[in-house]
């Protein structure tokens, strides 16, 4: 099942997502005081840290819903949001920027799942507006990707009538239906009742087993333990510690991530 | 009641009771002051009616006798047919200038909060006699470069008809108020939706079009409805220029024959004839735009189905 995300384009060994010194101020507060990250091609990066380290500022800034003040992020080779052109960085036009991000997926701690379209219609919306496949297809990936998160019986549901967990399971369906190179995962399970986050990490835990690059911030310990192939830990605006994730959870090394994860045993 | 079967409502477990205690055979009390008051209102209702009906001052044979008369008729049709075109123009001149207000360019949304400014800042009645009376500040309209040649150029008279002037006026004034209307709906949607749709990579206009616009409607529609039952109305205003409506029409029958009140009740019926149609039709696009939202219609209907079929069989076995 490898197989099942391919990686046009990118060369082995290259990281397909590329930060370097990032910042970013909100007004007065900084937010991010330079972080640096390599992300390679099939890799799961699980991002822990306290609310307000800058985890979730970071994972939006790789698709540029947030511009970062400094620094660089490159993914798949393109710098999002910018050109650079001989020697010369420029800003793109929002247009330019649309077609950057279709090659990478995003899941919302708050689903956002459309509310006036059924979970199929979902599904298909992006495949067949953006991406220009035939609605055949479209449906066909659909149905396949609604099998694999086990909603098939919920294809004509509304948003509205499906539980937390589903919501999340068709925002994910959703999210791969673009055949993303990279899939960003912002907080997927928080807004879940404890009981529904089993089924969302499980259909998670799936995607990573099948060679998926994901960067995954959460605050599941378990699902890092499992799934993760590097774990980084965050706080106030760095990257304090990142490793195995039997290496940062087992032993870790600073005390701030030592004091984070005292709080989960 | 220390049983906690399912078979709650059989008597033949012995849980009478329970039976009985059962909510979905409880008869609602007779309200006495209830049945008064509806006795009441009907009755002060048929008196009024009757009055009414049988006062000669309102000359029901004469408002008979004119409601589907042929001007009355053409001038429901300039009026339905002007509240329509208005509409449509304002509603599309609306939705630009909200958008253009919305954005981050400072010239569009300058120019749209100038438009909106003007346009709701001045009385209708002032706009339609300025566009019927263009002729009088403008002898020619013409399409040219700012400081340079002409490119094309009409006479403004030619141009400026009783309908055109209506229209123009009707549907600029219209797009103002519009494009506040759609601004508010625009701005009710969930931020996480636009940012969605950024995320997926969707072009501004594919986004409004898919999925903003679409649950904007749900907060845009009821106050359209408003407006689209107010210009019905504010066509009235474009007999000061001589345009035949339907309130035109009457005056025009009431100068002749003096029967003001019985001609002015043919187009208050034919106005609350309108409004009604356009009512009804309101909830159904109301409903449409409300679907996936707890508690729209199509959820409601299968809870009372699947709420019947529940209780019925335990009414049955309770008797």
């Amino acid at each position: 099942m490898t197989a099942q995300f391919s990686m046009n384009g990118i060369e082995p060994g290259d990281a397909l997502v590329r930060a370097r010194n990032v910042h970013k101020s909100f007004g007065e507060v900084e937010v991010l005081k330079g972080i640096d990250l390599d992300v390679a091609p099939g890799e799961v990066v699980v991002v822990l840290g306290p609310s307000g380290s800058g985890k979730s500022t970071f994972l939006r800034c790789i698709n540029h819903l947030e511009a970062i003040d400094r620094g660089s992020i490159v993914v798949a080779g393109e710098q999002i949001g910018y050109s650079l052109r001989n020697g010369r960085l420029n800003k793109l036009p929002a247009r330019a920027i649309a077609v950057q991000r279709r090659q990478i997926g995003m899941v919302f701690q708050q689903f956002n799942l459309y509310p006036h379209m059924t979970a199929l219609q979902n599904i298909i919306e992006a495949p067949i507006g953006v991406h220009k496949q035939s609605r055949k297809a479209a449906t066909e990936l659909a149905m396949e990707l609604l099998a694999r998160v086990g909603l098939t019986h919920k294809a004509d549901a509304y948003p509205r009538q499906l539980s937390g967990g589903q919501q999340q399971r068709i925002a994910i369906a959703r999210a791969l239906a673009i055949r993303p190179k990279l899939m960003l995962f912002d907080e997927p399970t928080s807004a879940l009742d404890p009981e529904l986050v089993g089924e969302v990490l499980a259909t998670m835990r799936d995607l990573a087993d099948q060679g998926l690059t994901m960067i995954v911030v959460t605050h599941e310990i378990g699902f890092a333990r499992e799934a993760a192939d590097r774990v980084v830990f965050m706080d106030g605006g760095y990257i304090v510690e990142q490793g195995k994730p039997e290496d940062v959870l087992g032993n870790p090394q600073h005390p701030r991530t030592r004091a984070f994860l005292s709080r989960f045993i | 009641m220390s049983q906690n079967t399912p078979t709650l409502a059989s008597p033949a477990t012995g849980d009478a009771e329970a039976a009985l205690r059962d909510v979905a055979n409880a008869h609602k009390p007779f309200r006495t002051d209830r049945w008064l008051l509806w006795g009441i209102t009907l009755l002060v209702a048929a008196n009024f009616l009757w009055i009414i009906a049988n006062n000669q001052n309102f000359g029901w044979p004469v408002v008979f006798q004119w409601f589907t008369e042929a001007t009355v008729l053409r001038g429901l049709y300039v009026t339905l047919g002007l509240t329509v075109v208005a509409m449509a123009i304002g509603v599309v001149i609306g939705l630009i200038l909200a958008i253009a207000r919305m954005s981050n360019d400072r010239l569009a949304s300058s120019l749209a909060g100038l438009y909106i400014w003007f346009f709701r800042g001045t009385p209708l009645l002032v706009q339609l006699i300025f566009w019927y009376n263009l002729s009088t500040l403008f002898q020619e309209i013409s399409i040219a470069i700012p400081f340079g040649p002409t490119l094309a150029s009409w006479n403004t008279n030619d141009l400026i008809t009783p309908m055109t002037a209506a229209i123009a006026g009707l549907a600029l004034n219209e797009a103002a108020y519009m494009a506040e209307i759609i601004r508010g709906g625009l701005l009710s949607v969930d931020k996480g939706q636009i940012e969605t749709t950024e995320a997926f990579g969707m072009t501004r206009t594919r986004a409004l079009r898919r999925i903003i616009i679409p649950q904007a409607m749900r907060s845009i529609v009821p106050p359209t409805g408003n407006q689209l039952i107010s210009m019905i109305k504010a066509t009235s205003l474009v007999s000061v220029i001589a345009m035949a409506d339907l309130l035109y029409s009457v005056q025009a029958v009431y100068n002749r024959t003096f029967e003001v009140i019985p001609m002015l009740m043919v187009a208050v019926i034919w106005y609350l004839f309108i409004t009604s149609i356009l009512n009804i039709g309101q909830g159904f696009i109301e409903r449409y735009y409300g679907r996936g939202e707890r508690g729209s219609s199509t959820v409601r209907k299968q809870d009372k189905v699947a709420a019947a079929a529940a209780t019925v069989p335990a009414v049955e076995v309770s008797k």
